[in-house]
C-alpha cells in the first residue's frame, strides 16, 4: 500500500514540476497574503510580530486551498481518476498518495512563508531548542492534517461546476481547529503569548490521526463512479 | 386539480400538537411563568433557546446516523432523511445562535463574545453543515451526490468533539450559563414550561423533518421520471427515424 502511495505521490509532484503551477502561482500568492496582512494592519511592526503566529497560519491554509484546488483539479483532466480506478491502485493508497503529495508541496509553502515573517515581520523565534522544535514538529503535523483534510475533502468536488467556490466553505470550517492549535502552539515558539504549544501539538495530531484514517476508510467510497 | 398535499394522518397530528404546543410554550413562557430574579423578562428567551440548541444536535445526530446507514444498505430513503434532517438542525441552528446573541446584548452587553465556548464552537459547527448543505445542491448524479454528502455528515460529526474540545481550550472562559436545569434553582412552573417546550421542539422537528423529507422524495422522483421519460422520447425517435436514419445515419444515434 505504501509503495503504491510513494508512486502516486510521485505522479503529482511530477506533475507539479513540469506544470509549475504552484510554483508559479501560488507560492506569489501566499507572499501576497504577507504583504496584504502588512497593508491590513498599516505596517505596525509591533502588531505584525505580535499577530505573526495567526497570520502566518491564515496564509497557510489560504495557499493550502489552492494546492489542494490543484491536486484536485490535475485528477479531473483527462479523466485521470477513472484511469485511477482502473489501475487496481487500493483507493487508500491514492488517498495516501495524492495526500503527500499536498503535504510535501506544503511543507515546502510553509518553510516558505516562514522565511517571509522572519523578513517582512521581524518574527523571533525563542532561542531554546524546545522551541525550535516546536515550531518544526507543528508545521510537520499540522501539514499532515490539513493535506490528508483537505485530499479528502477535495475528492469531493471533483467534476463539479463551481468547485473553486464549493472546496473553501467546505474545508475551512474544517481548518478551524488547526488554525486554532497551530498559532497557539507558534505563540508559545514565537514567545508572543504565555501558552503551553506542546499541549496544543496534541490537538493538531490528534486531527491529523483522524483525518488520516478516515479518509483511508472513506476514499474509496467518493471514488467509486464519481 | 388539487395538489397533493405531502401530508399524511401521522404529519397532520404532529403538525395540530406543534401547533397547540406552540400556543401553550406562548402563553406559559409569555405570560404566566414568573420573570428570573436576576434576568427579568429575558429568561422567557430560553423557552426558545434550549429547544432550539437540541433540535440543533437531534438534527446532525439523525443525519449522522441515516448517512451511515446509507453508505450501509444504499437506501435513497435515508440520503434524503440525513438531508431532511441536517436542514432542519442548520435552520434550528441559526436560531440558536441568533436567540443567543438577542439575549447577550442585554445580559452580557454584547450580542458576541470570542470568549464563549458555546457561541464560538456552534458558529463552526453550523458552517461545517452549511458546507453540507452546498454539497446536496451538487448538479451531479443522485448516487454521487448522495455518496459525498454521507461522507460529509459523518466527517462533521466527527468533527463535533474535535471542535467543542479545541474552542474550550482556546478560551477556557465562558459567559454561558451553567446548565440551570438541574441544579434545583429553577421555580417549579418554569422548569415545567421548559420541559415542555423541549417536547414541543423535538416534535416540530419531526413534524418539519418528515414534510421536508416527502418533498425531498418527490423531487427526487420528478427527476427521476423527467429523466426516464426524455430516454423513452429519444427511444421513440429513434425507432420511427428509422428511414430518415438511411439518410442521417447518426443523427439520433443512442450513445450507449
Amino acid at each position: 500500500m505504501l509503495r503504491d502511495a510513494v508512486l502516486i505521490a510521485r505522479k503529482d509532484l511530477r506533475i507539479e514540476r513540469r506544470s509549475r503551477v504552484v510554483l508559479s502561482q501560488v507560492v506569489p500568492f501566499a507572499i501576497l497574503v504577507l504583504v496584504l496582512f502588512a497593508f491590513a494592519l498599516n505596517a505596525d511592526r509591533q502588531a505584525l510580530a505580535d499577530f505573526t503566529p495567526g497570520l502566518f497560519w491564515v496564509a497557510v491554509l489560504f495557499s493550502a486551498l489552492l494546492a489542494i484546488q490543484r491536486a484536485t483539479a490535475i485528477e479531473g483532466i483527462d479523466a485521470t481518476s477513472d484511469s485511477l480506478r482502473l489501475s487496481g491502485i487500493d483507493p487508500s493508497s491514492i488517498f495516501l498518495g495524492k495526500a503527500m503529495a499536498v503535504c510535501a508541496q506544503l511543507l515546502a509553502l510553509e518553510v516558505l512563508l516562514l522565511v517571509g515573517v522572519f523578513i517582512f515581520y521581524d518574527a523571533e523565534v525563542d532561542s531554546s531548542a524546545s522551541a525550535f522544535a516546536l515550531l518544526v514538529v507543528t508545521a510537520i503535523v499540522a501539514a499532515i492534517g490539513v493535506s490528508a483534510a483537505g485530499t479528502l475533502y477535495g475528492a469531493l468536488t471533483i467534476g463539479v461546476r463551481g468547485q473553486e467556490t464549493l472546496l473553501p466553505i467546505l474545508l475551512l470550517p474544517v481548518l478551524a481547529p488547526v488554525l486554532i492549535g497551530a498559532t497557539r502552539s507558534f505563540d508559545d515558539a514565537f514567545g508572543s503569548a504565555a501558552v503551553n504549544g506542546w499541549a496544543w501539538l496534541s490537538l493538531l495530531a490528534l486531527f491529523a490521526v483522524v483525518y488520516v484514517v478516515f479518509g483511508l476508510l472513506a476514499y474509496g467510497i467518493l471514488m467509486e463512479e464519481s | 386539480m388539487t395538489p397533493n398535499p405531502t401530508s399524511s394522518s401521522t404529519t397532520r397530528n404532529l403538525g395540530i400538537v406543534t401547533i397547540l404546543g406552540l400556543g401553550l410554550v406562548v402563553l406559559l413562557g409569555g405570560f404566566l411563568t414568573e420573570p428570573d430574579d436576576l434576568m427579568g423578562d429575558l429568561v422567557r428567551i430560553m423557552y426558545v433557546h434550549v429547544p432550539a440548541a437540541i433540535m440543533t444536535y437531534t438534527g446532525f445526530v439523525v443525519g449522522a446516523i441515516a448517512s451511515g446507514f446509507y453508505l450501509w444498505k444504499r437506501s435513497e430513503f435515508a440520503d434524503l432523511v440525513a438531508h431532511a434532517a441536517i436542514e432542519i438542525g442548520v435552520i434550528s441552528g441559526v436560531l440558536l445562535i441568533l436567540t443567543g446573541a438577542i439575549w447577550g446584548e442585554p445580559t452580557w452587553g454584547t450580542y458576541w463574545s470570542w470568549q464563549d465556548v458555546r457561541l464560538v464552537s456552534t458558529l463552526v459547527l453550523v458552517l461545517l453543515y452549511v458546507g453540507y448543505l452546498a454539497i446536496r445542491q451538487l448538479p451531479v448524479d443522485h448516487h454521487v451526490r448522495a455518496r459525498r454528502s454521507a461522507v460529509i455528515a459523518i466527517a462533521s460529526t466527527i468533527m463535533i468533539p474535535i471542535v467543542r474540545y479545541s474552542v474550550t481550550w482556546w478560551s477556557n472562559r465562558t459567559l454561558h450559563q451553567e446548565a440551570s436545569l438541574t441544579d434545583g434553582k429553577l421555580e417549579d412552573l418554569t422548569l415545567f414550561t421548559l420541559m415542555v417546550a423541549i417536547v414541543i421542539g423535538l416534535v416540530a422537528f419531526a413534524w418539519l423533518t418528515i414534510h421536508r423529507f416527502r418533498v425531498l422524495w418527490l423531487e427526487q422522483q420528478v427527476d427521476n421520471v423527467g429523466l426516464a421519460g426524455a430516454i423513452a422520447e429519444r427511444r421513440a425517435e429513434a425507432s420511427t427515424g428509422v428511414e430518415a436514419a438511411v439518410t442521417a445515419p447518426s443523427a439520433n444515434g443512442d450513445p450507449s
